[in-house]
């Protein structure tokens, strides 16, 4: 089958090439992520990140056939009709949007930035328990669908509106991790965290269309954690 | 460290109030929308002394000027998204803040005009 890479290394290109490749799949419906370490054998010179190659580690987001997702668990026949057959070229991009370190591999800073600034973990000013903080099933399950963000970039790096502003719209994953805390029972800085959120951009950025659900490997709904966080500021703010 | 985002030409200064205005203002349009539609298909034969005498009452007079209003509004927000989208150092580099706030006055005092102009012509009594 036919795979076309992106190429650039910032260091000897002038600027980034697609490179075909030509790889024997005998007829399998492997994993993107298994038609790189082919290339990869082929080609040495080729960089891409992958750790756990399963769909845990979010390391390998990357863009294929134009849609964002993680080349570990997206199979060649679930990225278009005729990839698997051959008829139509694998095309693999770096996630869009954010710097090209080589190849496949991007520079993640910008997203970690508006990672930290949702300060993604439990803050509570009330003496701590001999145990430990109690939550009731309901309480825990305003978790689902939240804390299972493995953080790998491919719905920030799906919306526009991170891709125009990415320094100061926050983008689905922050996002979703900052509702993660806010929905957090044992979590006591509610009134700081939406403080920090009301700005034209952080949140309101978001114009719901959706893109980082339509691409989430986990199946998660940022657009559904933002539309929470704006009832929150609404209910704060009125 | 987390320094806040302010923009100072954003309408509310606020994302949050810039949000309820923009969905406030569609409400608006969109009811003196259908409004104005009934209106016109419930009199097929509508001649210009019964229009004039329709637009010109007070309760359509409000109701006009809200859309304008809401209009102007709406039209600032969305454009204001716009500008701080696309005019950027991404796309003007060192020069975007000043292309940005040279569009931004430009939409702004069309958006004034047009309000004046619209306020004039319903309240104006021609």
């Amino acid at each position: 089958m036919k795979v076309s890479i992106y190429r650039y290394n910032p260091d000897t290109d002038r600027e980034p090439t697609m490179k075909e490749y030509d790889v024997d799949t005998q007829g399998k419906d492997l994993m993107v992520l298994d038609v790189l370490n082919l290339v990869k054998e082929m080609d040495p010179s080729l960089g891409f990140r992958r750790s756990c190659r399963e769909g845990v580690c979010g390391s390998d987001g990357m863009n294929i056939n134009g849609k964002n997702g993680l080349a570990c668990i997206t199979s060649l026949s679930s990225v278009a009709p005729g990839v698997k057959e051959g008829k139509k070229a694998l095309v693999l991009r770096p996630l869009p949007g954010l710097p090209v370190v080589r190849d496949l591999v991007v520079d993640m800073t910008m997203f970690y930035n508006q990672y930290e600034k949702v300060q993604p973990y439990l803050q509570n000013s009330t003496p701590a328990p001999a145990i430990e903080r109690l939550q009731s099933p309901e309480e825990r399950a305003k978790l689902d669908g939240l804390y299972e963000c493995i953080l790998c970039a491919c719905c920030s790096t799906s919306c526009p509106s991170f891709w125009w502003n990415p320094d100061k719209f926050l983008g689905p994953a922050a996002l979703l991790q900052g509702y993660r805390f806010l929905a957090d029972s044992r979590d006591t800085a509610t009134e700081e965290r939406l403080a920090r959120l009301d700005d034209p951009f952080s949140l309101f950025r978001c114009h719901g269309i959706m893109n980082c659900v339509s691409v989430c490997p986990k199946g998660l709904n940022p657009t559904r954690a933002i539309g929470h966080i704006r009832s929150m500021l609404l209910e704060r703010g009125i | 460290m987390v320094t806040r985002v302010t923009s100072v030409t954003s309408l509310g200064r606020n994302g949050l109030y810039d949000w309820l205005i923009q969905r406030v203002s569609a409400v608006v349009i969109g009811v003196y929308f259908i409004g104005m539609l009934a209106y016109l298909i419930a009199q097929p034969n509508l001649d210009y002394g019964t229009w004039k005498a329709f637009i010109g009452s007070v309760p359509m007079q409000i109701a006009t000027t809200l859309l304008v209003l809401s209009v102007a509004a709406h039209t600032w927000v969305g454009l204001w998204g716009v500008t701080t989208d696309y005019l950027t150092s991404l796309t003007f580099g060192k020069s975007a803040t000043g292309v940005r706030l040279v569009v931004q006055m430009v939409i702004a005092l069309l958006l004034l005009v047009y309000v004046l102009w619209g306020l004039v012509t319903i309240w104006g009594g021609a």
